[in-house]
């Protein structure tokens, strides 16, 4: 009797999750918006920090996933047997920041793929909703900015979410730790999206070269203008 | 065809002195923004959205600001519009955009690249994505990551005017 009950309430709930998530894949401007509105802001003084934005923080185990690169293959995390850890970078094909922030994921990569911490780049945008950024101009675009990495189509849209990714470019470090990869760093590649000869601080190379040096993060989470992900 | 007709007479309109000076947009760093209008403790409320003209959803929603500047001009609602575009384009992209769609809120443009310096100060619950808008209203402020529609922007506002 019990059991039934519970299994009822898990239907329910499981319903209520699957209309969400159709809500939130359907690609109209009015479901763009309702999904944005989850994320209402309280009162601008009262409300800490940690109840904000669901994904992950620094300290949690990031997910695995399987997303198709531009040339067709599907690319896991896992892939990368000798990788100390990940540059995961949330970007797109036209968003002015992304496309200011080209070259220095490009530079990124071949600074940190030999040291063991290769960029792995998701496209989270819906094309349907943002038609820059269907999988064929992913492939025109990688091709284009002679991208060093993979440029993956995230097609169910469901990565970007379980990591808390809200805009374009978005970063997250992992490093792995016994088999797990653990989140170091969430934020912007480094003080100056718009122009990459007047940066004074590299936050992601610095998080990077501390964990290579075996020490801990010191500035571990950064704000940078950007896009927001197209829902 | 009235559209038209009105698109051809705003035209005309920008072509007078007086419509010219609506036409440049100031340049501000953070700190110049923060202080000429972060700061206001005067009754009126200040609405002040995060916005560029290549932002989908940030155009999207202007037109319900623009329509809560004019219906509640006389309850001291003010609009500030703080454009997030790059400094090279007030001319090519932001002045025409305002012309065209004839934005008549006061535009600035923050031109201030040490961008986690400054987002924090607006709201430390601000990832950084636009549109975002503060409303404030002497010491009660709101911050919102989100689109909004008239209403909604009518309903929020509602709340700071009953204060």
């Amino acid at each position: 009797m019990k059991m039934r009950k519970i299994i009822g309430t898990l239907a329910f709930a499981a319903i209520g999750i699957l209309t969400l998530n159709s809500c939130k894949n359907e690609p109209t401007d009015k479901s763009e918006e309702f999904a944005i509105n989850e994320t209402v802001q309280p009162e601008f003084v009262e409300m800490p920090t940690e109840t904000a934005a669901t994904g992950y923080s620094i300290g949690d185990e990031a997910t695995d996933f399987k997303l198709k690169d531009v040339n067709g293959k599907m690319v896991s995390l896992s892939d990368y047997g000798d990788a100390k850890g990940y540059i995961v970078i949330f970007t797109c094909n036209t968003c002015p920041f992304a496309v200011a922030s080209e070259q220095r994921i490009v530079d990124l990569d071949k600074e940190f793929k030999p040291k063991g911490y290769p960029v792995i780049a998701i496209n989270p945008n819906n094309p349907e909703v943002q038609p820059d950024d269907t999988y064929e101009l992913m492939q025109a675009k990688a091709k284009e900015a002679g991208f060093t990495f993979p440029y993956l189509y995230d097609e169910n849209q469901t990565v970007y979410a379980k990591y808390g990714a809200t805009k374009t470019p978005h970063v997250y470090l992992l490093q792995k730790d016994n088999g797990k990869n653990i989140v170091k760093y969430i934020g912007a590649i480094d003080d100056n999206v718009r122009n990459g000869a007047e940066v004074k601080d590299r936050f992601l190379a610095n998080a990077v070269n501390e964990l290579l040096a075996g020490k801990e993060v010191s500035v571990k989470e950064t704000k940078a203008i950007g896009c927001s992900v197209k829902q | 065809m009235n559209l038209e007709t009105s698109e051809v007479a705003m035209k005309n309109l920008q072509n007078n002195d007086e419509s010219f000076i609506s036409k440049k947009v100031v340049s501000l760093n953070f700190e110049q923004l923060q202080k000429k209008y972060f700061q206001k403790n005067n009754d009126s409320i200040y609405v002040i959205n995060f916005w560029a003209t290549w932002c989908k959803p940030c155009i999207k929603e202007l037109p319900a600001f623009e329509k809560i500047a004019s219906e509640y001009a006389d309850k001291r609602v003010k609009i500030l519009l703080v454009s997030l575009d790059f400094p090279d384009k007030i001319d090519s992209q932001v002045i025409p955009f305002i012309n065209k769609n004839n934005i008549k809120s006061e535009v600035v443009l923050l031109d201030d690249a040490d961008a986690n310096s400054w987002i924090p100060k607006v709201s430390t619950q601000w990832s950084g994505a636009i549109p975002a808008t503060i409303i404030y209203k002497n010491d009660a402020r709101k911050f919102y990551e989100q689109s909004f529609t008239f209403e909604e922007l009518e309903t929020e506002l509602k709340t700071f005017i009953k204060k």
